[in-house]
This record gives structure tokens, sequence and C-alpha cells, in this order.
């Protein structure tokens, strides 16, 4: 195909506040290849889950997109017309939320629940629709589906629950999931477990996926690319090995130096001074200046868009050189640390 | 737990409360001033009566063992003799119950079906036009006396219009129907605020949930978004308010059936107050009473039928 | 309506209803207190704003329609029903008002103490809130009223009877989340007796939702003394009351339809009024 599969290109998304107008999202763009993996870093409040709920059209109350295009195979997801949003919704692209006990219906029979979409898209009757959920139940893993499938969301673990929720968006095939901290409300054990689903579901079907979270060792793990936000932008982009390895952005140095080492305990564990910025009113300039060790002068006006560098490497910082120096001084990632250059399935390595 | 052992410990637990409830009526006779037998026989009365009345109601008695007696009383569905009809007071009370529940239950439906249509209307166009609307209702609606309403649909509905009936009962199915329609749409209006309000409400919370962006991320229709996963829960979420307007249901026919001139309980109890038949009266404060808590156990025992994730304990 | 008093359990103020504007002084606390200002205004000043009496009866005119002499006409008595309905603001709102005055402070005092105290204390308030609500708000008024004997006395006992478990359920539930909340841990830690704690740091943050909870009561206290009056249970004619007007008229529906209703409608824009400057004030009070 010629097209990129989905291109996001200079989105914006306005709340407007009693205290203000919110931007949530201000001039985001990132790609996505066929079957490509791409992580989305940040702490909470960033705008990485907005992001994948605009994908979707699945904003909150109040939330507008006011310019930008979201372009999926080439069609517009933001010129659709309702009802041919509702084709791509679960069909083509799948969501699965970070919280499996709220975003499941609480009175409705999981089976039910994951039957929905293939009943609505794949044209099963009623009754196929519940071999289909069946199916996708034990696709997912969930022991004695014949059991489950009358369970109510209530009465299933953590686990069992997410894995729910996969199936739901599985339930057609889609061919782009859009993962929102799915792991985050999880046990450490059970979030293990659920990682190895995704990687395996995702190595059979050649899906792409698209991995919103704030952990970066679940990035390394699930993910090629990865693209670091900081205040409703991209600050950093470029593949995993080369992010971690040889940060170019302060935010992602920052980040990368706050992660907890066993092999290499240190005596103060590094944090970034300050909290993020107010939406409502951002600092000129680059936002991450007033928390930035690197900031010069010229950081406190104008604009910040990506540059590219060598490898598909591109940040927003001016001053690149400095973050890429402390690096070589004091190596923060070992080459041989990122967890997906060995022992994992090997998609994500090659193309 | 089992349905019949909820019940049970349902039922003990009520014990309390409904003690509760016979000494209320039980203190009705003491706070009547002066000798409560003089004052409600007045000029009928006479030293043979009063000594009756004396000895049947326990009054020559202390207390407590008053208090007792009228228990074993009420065990037995005995509220003594209604001193104008002169027969059971409970008899008297049983005949015009009827009525009554027919209004309840009709009312009842009747709030439902304005109250759900109009509930999702305001919450589906939140803030716009139809929503600022249904919002204004119980603004309006909430400070609308009863036998006032009663009047306007009389006035309306049956003396202008000549729709519909405007007193009597009717006779059969259909025409209890049709002869209770404006006494049930008055009360129905009544507690319809009320329902529109938390219904409302309800959506808005199952509307902006978590889950409801599920069923969207789905890509199924909107109308099944809305039907089986938003109003559903709210509906679940808006049973025990219903149950709690029993009681208003009941508040209401008191006034209303005088209103519209229909032979049930609340007609029975404002005339025994004319006619100051006090064990009449002291019996319906009580049925109505039991009435109260046996539907609010039946709401509770309804909605854990409804949402999986109540348990009977 | 009378019956729809709404249980504490039920209620919860609602958002505020016209405009979105900013947060305080909300136009429905604007509308409210102006219209609940102009209802007050004509019971205050019902003799300068009336040519008739609201008492004496005039047979020879009676049951005119609207005229130049009598604005709305003449009851069956031949009284002249914008005086009568001018006085009967007086009844019904002062009653109103005062009514909900006793409950209020009751149920206040009730609520905070078995809140703050909890064990016993708390189990008997909240049992005995659980008697008083399985009976219907109406009935018991009603039956009580009728063992005391008609008049304002007994009204004022009736709803104070009856209204004070709405109070205690409200204070009681915000005494209950506010007690976790860290200033009154603090104030426990400073080491304050319960006394200073309950009046100074508990109270004043608790009462809002009980002030806002009265506009609604006032509210439905009003509509029991129109439903009272209705049915010839409340103050005794011929004191101008809307409830009694309401009757009067009902039997003249044919001839004379404005009778009965325009009382109900003044009681209408009284619960309107109340409505507003209840949804103003919660905007207005609720904590940031």
């Amino acid at each position: 195909m010629d097209e990129t599969f989905l291109s996001v290109r200079d989105l914006h998304v306005e709340i407007p506040t009693r205290r203000g107008v919110v931007h949530p999202i201000d001039g985001v763009s990132f790609d996505l290849g066929e079957g490509e993996t791409l992580g989305l870093v940040g702490e909470s409040g960033c705008g990485k889950s907005m992001t994948l709920r605009a994908i979707l059209g699945l904003l909150p109350r109040g939330a507008r997109v006011t310019t930008g295009e979201i372009l999926f195979r080439g069609r517009d997801l933001l010129s659709l017309s309702k009802s041919e949003l509702r084709d791509v919704r679960g069909r083509s692209i799948g969501i699965i939320f970070q919280e499996p006990m709220t975003a499941l219906n609480p009175v409705m029979p999981v089976g039910d629940q994951i039957a929905e979409g293939p009943v609505a898209h794949l044209g099963y009757p009623r009754q196929g629709g519940r071999e289909r959920a069946l199916d996708l139940m034990r696709q997912v893993g969930i022991p004695d589906p014949d059991r489950r499938f009358a369970a109510f969301p209530h009465e299933l673990s953590g686990g069992m629950r997410q894995r729910v929720m996969i199936a739901i968006a599985l339930s057609c095939e889609p061919d782009l999931i859009l993962c929102d901290e799915p792991t985050t409300a999880l046990d450490v054990t059970i979030q293990d477990q659920i990682l190895k689903l995704l990687l395996q579901l995702q190595d059979s079907t050649g899906m792409g996926v698209i991995y919103v979270t704030h952990d970066l060792a679940v990035v390394a793990q699930m993910c090629r690319r990865v693209a670091v936000m900081y205040a409703a932008q991209i600050v950093e982009t470029g593949p995993v090995e080369s992010v971690f390895v040889e940060p170019t952005h302060p935010y992602t140095l920052g980040l990368l130096r706050a992660v907890p080492h066993f092999d290499k305990v240190k005596d103060v564990l590094d944090s970034i001074p300050g909290i993020p910025p107010e939406l409502i009113d951002p600092p000129s300039g680059c936002r991450f200046r007033p928390r930035c060790r690197f900031a010069e002068e010229d950081c406190a006006a104008g604009a910040f868009p990506l540059i590219p560098l060598a490898g598909d490497h591109a940040t927003a910082c001016r001053h690149w050189t400095s973050c890429r120096d402390s690096v070589l001084a004091d190596p923060v990632i070992a080459q041989n640390a990122i967890p997906s250059l060995d022992g994992l399935p090997s998609a994500r390595r090659g193309e | 737990m089992s349905l019949a052992a909820y019940l049970r410990r349902r039922l003990l637990l009520m014990i309390p409360i409904a003690l509760g409830v016979t000494l209320v009526t039980f203190f009705m006779i003491h706070m009547i001033p002066g000798d409560p037998a003089i004052t409600l026989l007045g000029i009928r009365a006479t030293p043979q009566l009063v000594a009756r009345l004396h000895h049947e109601w326990g009054l020559d008695r202390p207390l407590f063992e008053q208090y007792w007696l009228f228990l074993l009383r009420i065990l037995r569905a005995d509220f003594g003799q209604s001193l104008f009809y002169g027969s059971s007071a409970t008899r008297v009370i049983l005949g015009a119950s009827g009525v009554t529940l027919w209004l309840i239950v009709y009312a009842g439906v009747l709030s439902i079906l304005m109250a759900v249509p109009l509930a999702v209307l305001a919450a589906t166009h939140r803030d716009g036009f139809a929503d600022q609307v249904v919002r204004a209702i119980p603004l309006v609606g909430m400070g609308m006396p009863t036998p006032w309403v009663g009047i306007m649909l009389i006035l309306l509905l049956g003396l202008t219009l000549h729709a519909f009936p405007v007193g009597g009962y009717g006779s059969g199915i259909f025409g209890h129907l049709y002869a209770l329609f404006l006494p049930s749409l008055t009360l129905a209006l009544g507690i319809s605020p009320t329902l529109i309000r938390s219904l409302r409400a309800s959506l808005l919370d199952s509307l902006e949930s978590d889950y409801v962006m599920t069923a969207r991320s789905k890509g199924i229709p909107e109308r099944r978004v809305l039907l089986r996963h938003a109003v559903r829960n709210a509906i679940i979420s808006s049973v025990t308010i219903l149950g709690l307007e029993i009681a208003w249901l009941i508040s209401g026919t008191i006034i209303l059936e005088k209103v519209f001139a229909l032979p049930g309980m609340g007609a029975l109890m404002v005339d025994s107050i004319y006619r100051r038949d006090f064990p009449v009266v002291q019996g319906i404060t009580f049925v109505v009473a039991l009435l109260v808590i046996f539907t609010n156990l039946a709401t509770d025992v309804v909605h854990s039928l409804l949402d999986p994730r109540v348990r009977l304990e | 309506m009378v019956q729809a008093r709404t249980p504490a359990i039920a209620w919860r103020p609602e958002e505020r209803v016209i405009g979105r504007g900013p947060r305080r002084r909300s136009p429905s606390l604007i509308a409210g207190s102006a219209i609940l200002a102009i209802l007050l205004a004509m019971a205050v000043f019902a003799p300068l704003l009336s040519r008739y009496g609201p008492i004496p009866q005039d047979t020879s005119h009676a049951l005119l329609h609207p005229s130049r002499q009598h604005l709305l006409g003449t009851d069956q008595l031949g009284r002249d029903v914008w005086v009568r309905l001018l006085y009967g603001a007086r009844i019904d709102l002062v009653i109103g008002f005062l009514a909900v005055l006793l409950p209020f402070v009751i149920g206040s005092t009730l609520g905070c103490l078995a809140g703050y105290f909890g064990g016993w204390t708390d189990t008997l308030t909240m049992r005995a809130v659980d008697v008083i609500l399985a009976f219907p708000f109406f009935v018991l008024v009603i039956a009580i009223v009728f063992v005391l004997g008609p008049g304002t006395t007994s009204i004022f006992i009736a709803l104070a009877v009856t209204d004070w478990v709405s109070y205690a359920w409200i204070v009681r539930a915000e005494i209950l989340a506010a007690k976790r909340q860290e200033y009154v841990l603090a104030a426990q830690a400073l080491g304050y007796s319960r006394k200073r704690i309950i009046l100074r740091h508990l109270l004043p943050n608790v009462i809002t939702q009980a002030i806002v909870y009265a506009m609604s009561d006032i509210v439905f206290a009003i509509l029991a003394i129109v439903g009272l009056g209705y049915l010839g249970l409340g103050v005794p004619p011929p004191t101008p009351e809307w409830g009694s007007m309401i009757a009067d008229g009902q039997q003249f529906i044919t001839t004379n339809w404005q009778l009965a209703t325009i009382p109900g409608i003044a009681v209408v824009v009284t619960g309107l009024a109340l409505s507003l400057l209840g949804d103003g004030l919660a905007d207005l009070l609720r904590p940031e």
C-alpha cells in the first residue's frame, strides 16, 4: 500500500473550562507503519491517552479537535460521518482501556459484551456471536469460557477482566490496536502475563499497536519505536534502542535517569525537578525549559519543532548535543540492558 | 445467600422498625388532649359509651400494659370497632384499599412512562434546549399542590375536552384504567419531577462512564449503546428511588381521593378524621406504614435481581 | 406536591438550571430571590395593596368575574380574590418558613451528634429516622393534626415531628464525610475540645447542605399547609389561606374557573422562587 498506515498530523485538541481553554494535545504528529508498534510515553496528563481517544473519536465531552488530520490508510478519520466512524471503530481499530473494572458494563455478561462487536460488524447472528465470543475467550487465555461467558465483570479477577477487554478489542480482527495503559491497574505478575499475551497476539495477527504507558520498561519490551510526550507535545521520537540508549531530549534523559536499576544502585535516585506545566497557560518557548538543567537563554522563545537526526531519530531540543554529551559521560542504559533485544519474539527486532 | 435466607434476615431487621411504628401509632391516642374518649365522642359522649371505650382501648390500665394489649391486637390485625360504622375497623379499611392500590400502581407506571423518555431526551442533549426544558420541569413541578393539579386536569381534560371521566372508579380492568386515568396522572405528575431528576443524573453519569466509551469503541449502533448500556445502568441505579416514591404516592392519594371523590383509603382517612373515628384513622396510619416498609423490602429485592453486583446480604 | 417531600436519601442538589456563567451569584439565585422578595413584599404590604378587607362578606357581589373593581373577581361570599390572595401569602409563606425552622434545628443537632459520636447515639437516632420515614409524610401530618386538633400550633408540631429526619440524615452524612478530612483530624490532634470541634470546625462546613435543602423543604411545608387547608384541616376559616381557597373554588369550577386556579398558581410561583433560590445557594455555597 502506498499511503502510510496511520498518520497523525499536527493534531490540536482543546477543552474549554471555566478557567480558560486547555490544550491537552497541542500539535502532535507521528506515523505508524502497517504492523508496527509504537510506544507513547510521558507523565500522566501529558496528552498521551487523549491522543488515543482522538483517533477513535472518543474524546470526553467538551473536548474537540480544532485542527489536524488523522489519516488511516489515507482516509481522514476526523472527516468521517458518524456511521462511517462506527464502521472503523471495533472493525479496523480496537482499543484496550486502562481500568477493566470500569471499562466493562457492570450489568452485562462479559460474553455478551465480547459478542456485540462481531454481531454488529461481521454479520454474526446472535447464536453465532456466542460461538465467536467463546473462540475469542479461548484465544485470550480465559479458562473454561463456557462457564465464564455468563459471568459479570465483578465476578472475574483483574487479569481476567483485562483479558475480556482484550477479547473485545480483538473481536473483529482489527488492523490496529490502541492500548491505553492496559497493565497499569494490574498486579505485577498479572501485568507480565498480559504483556506476554499482547506480544503473542501481535505476533500471530501482525496488527499494528500503539501502546500508551508511563512505564519505560514496558515500552522497551513491547515496542519498536517510541514517542515521548511532554505537556501536550511530542518532544522526542525514534527507534526504542536509539532513544533509550542515546536520548537527545533532556526530558527523555530525565525519565530514563529516574528509572531505578537493580544492577546499578545509586546513592540518590535522579528525579526531574518541578512539576509539568498547566496546559491552560504553558510556558513560552520550550515547555520543559523551567525544569531543564541544560536550558539556555534562547529556549525561552520561539517554536520547537522536531529536528530530524540520524537513524529515524528526532528531537525537539535545540541543544540536544548537551544531552548527548551528558549521556556519553554517564551512560543511562547499557546497550544490552534493553529486554526487547534478547529473548523475545522476533517481530519487533527486524521488520 | 439464598433469597429465602435473605428475606428471613431482612424480616428480622424490620422488627425494630415495625415496633417503632407500633409505638408511634400507639401514642396517637395519648396525644389527644383531655380524655380521648370524651374528646372523640364529643356530643355523643354518654358515661356508658365512654366507659366502654376506656375498656376497649385499655385506657383503664397502666401504660405498659396498654401497649402490650395494643401489640396483641395488632398481631391479630384488630384495630377495634369503627366508631362510625360500628363494624371492625380492619374490615372497613380493607374495603377501601382496592382503589388506593390501583391508584398507586397506575400512577407508578404512568410516572415511569413519562420520566424515562424525558430523562433520556435531556441527558442525550445535555445543556441543549430540550435539556433546559426538562431541567425546568422539577422547578415548576415540585411546587404544584396535588389538589390543584387534580382540579386543573379535571378542568382541561375532563370538562373542556371531555376526554376522561372526572370521578368514580369504573368497573372491570379497563373501566378502572379509564376512570382512574386523571387521578393517576395527577399523582404521576407529582412524582415524575423527582424521578426525572434522578434518572437524568444517573444517565449523565453512565453516558460519561468508561463502559459506555468501551461500547462506543466497538462501533455498535448508538441506539444500542444508549439502551443496552447507558439507560439500563441508569434505570437499575434509580430503582431504589422508585421504591421510595411509594410513600409519596400514598401521601398524594390521601388528598387526591377527595378531589376525585374516590372511595379509597385516603378519602376514608379524611372522612374518619371529620367523623373523629379514631380506630379507623389509627388503623390506616399503621397499615400505610407497613405498606411502605414492605415496598422498601420489595424494592431491594428487585434491585438485587436486576443488578448482578448487589449480593443478597 | 404535598406528598413529594423528597426524602433526604433521594435528594441531591441539582446543578444550576439557568445559564452557565461564573460560579457566584448565578441567575438562579438572583431570579429566585427577586421573585421571593416580591412575594414577601406583597404579603407585608397587603393592607396597602388592597381596597377591601379579606374577611368581610358581601353576598350581593358574590362570584363576580374579574373587573376593574375586583382584579381577580370575587368568591362565593363576595370577598375580593386578589385581596385574599395577598393575605393568604401572609399565612402560607410565614407558616411555611417558621414550620421549617424547628425541624431544621432539631434535625441538624441530632444529625450532628449522631454523626460525630457514633455508637448508640447514632443507632438510636437512625432507628428513629427509619421509623418516621416508614410513615408517608402527609399521613403522619394529618394524623397528628387530627389528634391535636386543627390549628397553627398543631401544624408546627406535626411538621416538626415528621420533618427533622431529613435534616438529621443530611447533616449526619456530611459529618461522617467531614470527620475523615484533614482539618478535623488536625483540630483533634491539636487537642481542641469536642464542643469546639463540632461548633467551630464541623458545623459551618456541613450545615451548607442543610440550608440548601431547607429551601426545597419550605416548599414542602407550604404544600403540606395547602393540602391541610384543602382538606379543611388547616388554618380555620375565615382566615384567607391558599389551600382552602382552592377547595372553595373547586365547587365553582364550571362557572368561575379562576377561583381554584389562581391560588394554585401562587403556590407554584412560590415553589419556583424557592427552588431557584435553593439551586442558586447550592451553587454559591458549594465548596471549591
